[in-house]
């Protein structure tokens, strides 16, 4: 695209250049042909968004029949083998189906809107990046109707192995992590291409947006570690069908090797899901604090930092296994060093709160429920990274706890804030407000209470994946505040769901820039045209918005004075 | 602002949700806060070390929610307010990375402190010890403790029952006394354990005394343990090993160091009575595989 030929201010009057040679005029295809072969980044993403979260739905489904299992002591209300198929399904839905690809889809929509293109650098491979996805889901899901994978999303050999595994759902496993990899594959390159040469005149890396950065980093890491899975997960299906023995200790193959390759991928997995979470609360914590990011230059460095050291440290969750005690070291030492940039990265979002004037809309409020959970997960982060500490809670409820406060209370409230966020530009209506309030409450209370309380049960000695525990000590009484806490958590999540059904038809209309924006997406309309902007503006700064607000704002300052005083002033600050 | 008054009940009901999930029970707090410990010293240590940590963690956590909650109350959006345009402050933000290193350091050289005491193995109560625990050699992964001596003890995981096979002194390991599920030992000695599992991954655990280890097919783990008190302490497998995971459970039973020499010889006993018993039904099938012995 010769970006070089846009103008430097929206008003100012320009010659009509064309940018991309037409061959044919397509003809626009109407409804259900349109979803199936659309190239336009903002459909695919809303094919992404969609898609990911009826998978976060089942997924969710699948969470409270556990909890429902769990919420007596020596419950007989599924059987040993459904129990393991729904934790198998609940772990591996959210993690490959629903926050890794959602992140994909807030990405796909917003990454060419926030950097000022016209749409990703390969908008048909876009495309076979959401059909990969959704074939992966087809494919994993299709295994209810025969026998579902229960050997864990983790999949540790030999269980795994044919001879403890039989059943197909274990293929319908590693082929849902091939899809949904090469899917992630492909996505992750067009996002890098993209990102690296589309951006709009004068955006160099200093003023990309921070969820931009995150996306960069998320699509590097996928790039790093996704190959290593693939290839794994070949492995195991060769010494399932084919008589390899690379993982089968009793043909010389090595257990040890399958984690190794697997947390290899998994740990940087954390931060693929994670990265881009940190992205939407470093876009949407300054909008409604009405103050620029703290640190613009930490928070994007962070990232990467974060992004280096988390291909380093993958063996903190092999701390029990038989290693070297110089190996738990180094693996205690990287996982230490990583809370470093994610710990400036907290320090400076509530410094980017300090002296604003926050507006405590529901973006901000789940951008707050993040801030304080997530900071508990880092906690027992840290806890779980000393190794003999981490002896007694490895494998137990407290792990549970500690990863759902990073992935739930982290990573789905940044999803959350980013849905109540973007779903003006998306669909061009708004949220109710109230009842985003109430669907954060609930879920807040719900959050904390299913999994605070989970600490505890796994110090009382409490092992996860277990479909039934006795009735000793308090663990009953525990495991039913839990339960409850969890029915609490999914009411909040249905409040958004009906709040959104509702809102996209009958909402108030948001116009382009309901909250004040900082960032591009702002300054198309809701939703974007298809070509997404007639003129893309010169950027001068982080916040382009803001620049071109206050450029109008000064060309009308005399109407403007005239008519409402106060509207615009807070701009000026 | 009408918004503020139901803000404040939001986080009221989340404060008050959260102090009843954490209060709701008398329990002992100590082990409500911290893993279960009181078996064995290496639990008792780790134990430490854990409350260590989780004083620095409540600090940590205490400051930050702290400056979040006065933030959130402090610089609320009111009429005329106008935020800072603030874009950062090098010398802060250098001041909380170093800051955030240097609690790293203090938990590492604590951590250090804790290792030895957590992974080595103790020796002995003389007076315990006498007739039980026989030299062991330490190789790779495997600590013994000081004197080189302990009762050595294997433990083998399988779907889904554990298998321990205790030292009887001669070099044949055919003839060994060993038990399922039911682990006895003697009070005052130290126990050093071979881990092994024969199908899938297993994870040995007993959480009193101390912390899991895994037992991995083709490798062998090793941990330790020092009985304090005689008693019961249970544990279960801790690692996904199938439809019966939940059921693997294994206990250690304490008792004093001549009953523990009583029950090897009543195993022993049991074994050499069973084994005549089987020679006996063979001698019979031999003759007459009709039989039924």
């Amino acid at each position: 695209m010769a970006s070089d030929t846009l103008t430097e201010t929206p008003t100012a009057a320009l010659k009509p250049v064309p940018e991309i040679t037409a061959h044919g005029v397509q003809r626009q295809r109407s409804g259900l042909m349109d979803w199936l072969t659309t190239t336009d980044h903002k459909k695919i993403g809303i094919l992404y968004l969609v898609t990911t979260f009826v998978f976060f739905i089942l997924g969710g489904v699948e969470a409270l029949m556990i909890r429902l299992q769990l919420g007596t002591a020596q419950n007989t209300l599924l059987t040993p083998e459904t129990y393991n198929q729904l934790f198998t399904m609940h772990g591996t839905t959210m993690i490959f189906l629903f926050v890794v690809p959602i992140m994909a889809g807030f990405g796909n929509y917003f990454v060419p809107l926030m950097i000022g293109a016209r749409d990703m650098a390969f908008p048909r491979l876009n495309a076979l990046s959401f059909w990969l996805l959704l074939s992966g889901g087809l494919v994993f899901y299709a295994s209810i109707f025969f026998t579902p994978p229960e050997a864990g999303w983790t999949s540790y050999t030999p269980l795994s192995l044919e001879a403890f595994s039989p059943s197909g759902g274990q293929d319908a496993w590693i082929f849902l992590v091939h899809l949904t990899g090469l899917s992630s594959l492909v996505g992750a390159v067009n996002f890098y291409v993209t990102i690296a040469n589309m951006r709009a005149p004068g955006m160099g890396w200093g003023r990309l947006p921070l969820f931009v950065w995150t996306i960069l980093v998320y699509a590097i890491l996928l790039i790093l570690a996704l190959p290593v899975i693939a290839g794994a997960v070949t492995l195991l299906l060769t010494d399932r069908h084919f008589g390899t023995g690379f993982f089968d200790p009793t043909q010389g193959g090595s257990p040890l090797l399958w984690q190794h390759l697997f947390w290899f991928f998994g740990h940087p997995e954390v931060y693929i899901m994670v990265l881009p979470g940190f992205g939407i609360i470093s876009e949407v914590l300054p909008v409604f604090a009405r103050k620029p990011i703290f640190g613009y230059k930490a928070v994007a460095a962070s990232s990467v930092v974060i992004a280096f050291l988390g291909l380093l440290v993958w063996a903190h969750h092999m701390f029990t296994t038989p290693s070297p005690t110089v190996v738990l070291v180094f693996f205690m030492m990287s996982s230490f060093l990583i809370a470093i940039p994610t710990g400036v990265k907290i320090f400076n979002w509530v410094a980017t709160l300090w002296r604003g004037t926050i507006e405590f809309k529901t973006p901000l409020i789940f951008c707050i429920g993040f801030l304080s959970q997530f900071l508990i997960g880092g906690i027992t982060g840290i806890m779980v990274a000393i190794f003999p500490v981490d002896w007694q809670v490895h494998d137990t409820y407290f792990v549970v706890a500690h990863f759902h406060y990073v992935l739930m209370g982290g990573a789905v409230f940044a999803i959350f804030a980013g849905i109540y966020y973007w779903f003006p530009k998306i669909t061009g209506r708004m949220l109710n407000e109230p009842l985003g309030k109430w669907s954060f409450a609930l879920m807040f209370i719900g959050f904390n209470v299913t999994f605070l309380i989970q600490h505890t049960i796994g110090m009382d000695g409490m092992p996860r994946r277990v479909y039934e525990y006795p009735d000793v000590g308090h663990l009953q009484l525990y495991n039913q505040i839990s339960t409850v806490g969890a029915f609490i958590l999914g009411l909040g999540i249905l409040l958004t769901i009906i709040n959104v059904l509702r809102s996209v038809k009958k909402g108030p209309v948001a116009g382009p820039d309901p909250w004040k924006g900082n960032t591009l997406e702002w300054f198309t309309e809701s939703p974007p045209p298809l070509n997404n902007f007639d003129l893309v503006p010169r950027i001068r700064s982080v916040e382009p918005m803001k620049d071109i607000r206050r450029e109008v704002e000064r060309q009308s300052e005399p109407a403007l004075a005239a008519a409402s005083p106060s509207a615009e002033s807070t701009l000026r600050g | 602002m009408g918004l503020l008054p139901r803000r404040y009940i939001f986080s009221l009901a989340a404060v008050a949700a959260t102090a009843a999930s954490l209060l709701v029970t008398p329990a002992a707090m100590a082990d409500f806060f911290s893993p279960e410990s009181g078996g064995s010293p290496n639990a008792n240590r780790i134990d430490t070390l854990y409350w260590i940590t989780f004083a620095i963690a409540m600090v940590i956590f205490a400051a930050v929610i702290g400056t979040l909650g006065y933030c959130l109350v402090k610089f609320r959006a009111r009429k005329g307010a106008v935020a800072a345009q603030i874009h950062g402050n090098t010398r802060l933000e250098i001041a909380w990375t170093v800051g955030a290193a240097l609690i790293l350091v203090v938990l590492a050289v604590v951590t250090f402190a804790a290792l030895p005491g957590i992974r080595d193995p103790e020796n002995s109560d003389a007076a315990a010890a006498a007739g039980i625990v026989q030299p062991v050699a330490a190789h790779g992964n495997k600590k013994v403790p000081a004197d080189g001596k302990a009762l050595n003890i294997d433990v083998n995981g399988q779907q889904y029952i554990w298998r321990y096979t205790y030292p009887d002194g001669d070099d044949n390991n055919l003839n060994n006394p060993f038990s399922y599920t039911e682990m006895v030992v003697p009070v005052g000695v130290t126990v050093t354990l071979d881990i092994r599992a024969q199908d899938v991954a297993h994870s040995w655990w007993i959480p009193k005394l101390g912390g899991k280890m895994d037992a991995v097919p083709g490798y062998t783990n090793y941990t330790w343990f020092k009985v304090i008190k005689p008693g019961v302490y249970h544990g279960q497998c801790a690692e996904l090993c199938g439809r019966n995971h939940a059921n693997m459970i294994a206990t250690v039973r304490a008792v004093s160091p001549a009953e523990y020499k009583q029950y090897i010889e009543r195993l022993k006993n049991d074994t050499k009575s069973a084994d005549a018993a089987a020679a006996v039904s063979r001698k019979k099938l031999d003759a007459n595989p009709q039989a039924n012995p």
